[in-house]
């Protein structure tokens, strides 16, 4: 039967296009044209229903708040106690910094921009796009340098990670990604980078090089304390010190175009407010004080 | 599953099946103009056209967030003219999958419109037929199968999407945040376990979109 199937496209469109058999086909496929319809008019329904649902969620007085992707789960819960309050809604997009900085150059209607890289904050300081007296650190993190969780390696001193049975080392991008960018500031400080440099595997994001560890795939990592606590398949071989790493900081700010200034305001003031810093706590990140 | 992946997943269906009908008329149009017609500046259109398939998704995004954006022309003339906001919102996600699943559309279309042999339309011609009757009746349900295939592939296309939806919808949650977007905000927080239970969702959702698109194929033809 397939042999006298009349095929319509594909690389062997030109064998069997006779129209032997094109009354039958041809019913067939009305058919099945009847029966796309009938598809596409459920289909129609359901976009509708999601209008409707979409214009009864745009509405005023809301708060958006630009977040770093690492921030979802404390914030969401911040910002569900804070509307439970009596505050206003909140509204979080979360993604990576870099992402939420070019969003926002591109005229992205945020009240609140959280961002995990101070770079980030700073250029759009300089662009004019956020309120420079509101801008505050939120929250700080450290660096660790993270070995598999069956390795028997712990450290006392960074200095061990220039051993050659640490044949990759997992690094976030030194270019681009912030933990890679704090990375490479903090070996170049204590004079390891040129060392270590060849066997720097960079990735593409903090959570790659904890999963390059995780999986066993780089005998080495230097990611965020934060994101070692999430992980039961890493060990801490070494963190970093207050004193030695760099400041990593978390900044917050309201954005120069937000059109709800009053309230962004109250709620970032709310992030800064003990209730708020002992949640981010609860999800492993520094506060400061 | 919770409600917040249901309505992840009923968000993620919904959108790519209306990206997925919005691009059908003009893709089967276009896949039509390049099967059937020589006309000047074609292979541009053709490149143009193709271009989602090699540009990074996150390039296409910044290049629609540029366009529909407030400060972009087309999102300040949307917003002037209508008071709509495209960035951002659900149509956002729409916009991305469209642009992204396009090609998939218009390649597939084209390759059965170019499966159908013009004798059988020349044929019709001389019955009489006008070219409009001669497309409804002989070509469209000739090339019927490949068409849906064409819609079928940009409709898995589209419930993949990432690259372009981050950048230009954002990962709102409830309001923007689709399949693929959800499975990445759990790889960055470190939740593979729900991370998984989405990818096996999305994974079903494939094969039965693959299913439909296989048996419709058989149907029909071995009837």
């Amino acid at each position: 039967m397939s042999k006298r199937a009349i095929r319509f496209y594909g690389p062997e469109s030109g064998q069997g296009r006779g129209s032997r058999r094109g009354g039958d086909a041809l019913r067939g496929r009305l058919a099945a044209n009847r029966l796309i319809l009938s598809i596409k008019k459920m289909i129609r329904r359901g976009a509708i229903a999601l209008l409707l649902m979409s214009q009864l969620h745009a509405n005023a007085g809301e708060i958006e708040v630009f977040a770093a992707a690492s921030l979802t789960d404390a914030l969401r819960e911040i910002g569900a106690t804070y509307e439970q309050a009596g505050g206003d809604h909140v509204v979080f997009n979360f993604a990576a910094s870099n992402t939420l900085e070019m969003q926002i150059k591109a005229g992205a209607p945020a009240d609140i921009f959280f961002s995990a890289d101070e770079a980030k904050m700073n250029d759009l300081e300089n662009a004019g796009l956020i309120v420079k007296d509101s801008r505050k650190d939120i929250l700080s993190n450290r660096l660790v340098i993270i070995v598999p969780g069956d390795s028997p390696a712990i450290f006392t001193a960074a200095s061990q990670l220039a051993d050659a049975k640490f044949k990759r080392i997992a690094v976030g991008q030194p270019v681009s990604v912030p933990a890679g960018i704090y990375a490479k500031a903090y070996l170049q400080k204590i004079g390891l980078w040129d060392q270590i440099a060849p066997r720097v595997i960079p990735v593409e994001s903090v959570r790659a090089a904890l999963a390059a560890v995780e999986t066993g795939n780089a005998d080495a990592g230097i990611v965020y304390r934060t994101d070692a606590l999430h992980s039961k398949k890493v060990k801490v071989a070494w963190e970093v010190p207050p004193s030695e790493g760099p400041a990593i900081a978390y900044p917050a700010a309201l954005a120069q175009e937000s059109k709800n200034v009053a309230e962004a305001k109250k709620f970032l003031d709310y992030l800064g407010q003990p209730a708020s810093l002992k949640t981010f706590e609860k999800y492993g990140f520094i506060t400061k004080g | 599953m919770t409600a917040d992946d249901a309505h992840v997943v009923g968000l993620t269906l919904l959108t790519a099946g209306l990206s997925t009908l919005l691009i059908f008329p003009f893709g089967v149009a276009l896949a039509w103009l390049l099967a059937r017609k020589n006309w000047p500046g074609k292979s541009l259109v053709e490149t143009v056209v193709a271009l989602p398939l090699v540009m990074p998704p996150v390039a296409t995004g910044l290049i629609l967030l540029n366009l529909l954006g407030r400060r972009g022309p087309i999102g300040a003339f949307l917003q002037n003219e209508f008071g709509t906001e495209i960035v951002f919102t659900w149509k956002a996600v729409v916009a991305a999958m469209a642009v992204m699943s396009f090609p998939f559309l218009a390649r597939a279309a084209r390759l059965a419109f170019e499966g159908v042999d013009p004798r059988l339309e020349q044929v019709a011609r001389t019955l009489g037929a006008r070219p409009a009757r001669v497309f409804l009746t002989i070509t469209l349900p000739l090339a019927g199968r490949g068409l849906v295939a064409g819609a079928v592939w940009a409709f898995a296309r589209a419930l993949g999407e990432f690259g372009a939806t981050i950048m230009v919808a954002g990962n709102i949650p409830e309001r923007t945040t689709v399949m693929s977007v959800a499975i990445y905000s759990d790889i960055q927080l470190g939740q593979e376990g729900h991370a998984y239970q989405l990818l096996g969702i999305s994974a079903a959702l494939a094969f039965g979109a693959i299913i439909f698109s296989n048996q419709f194929s058989k149907w029909g033809v071995t009837r």
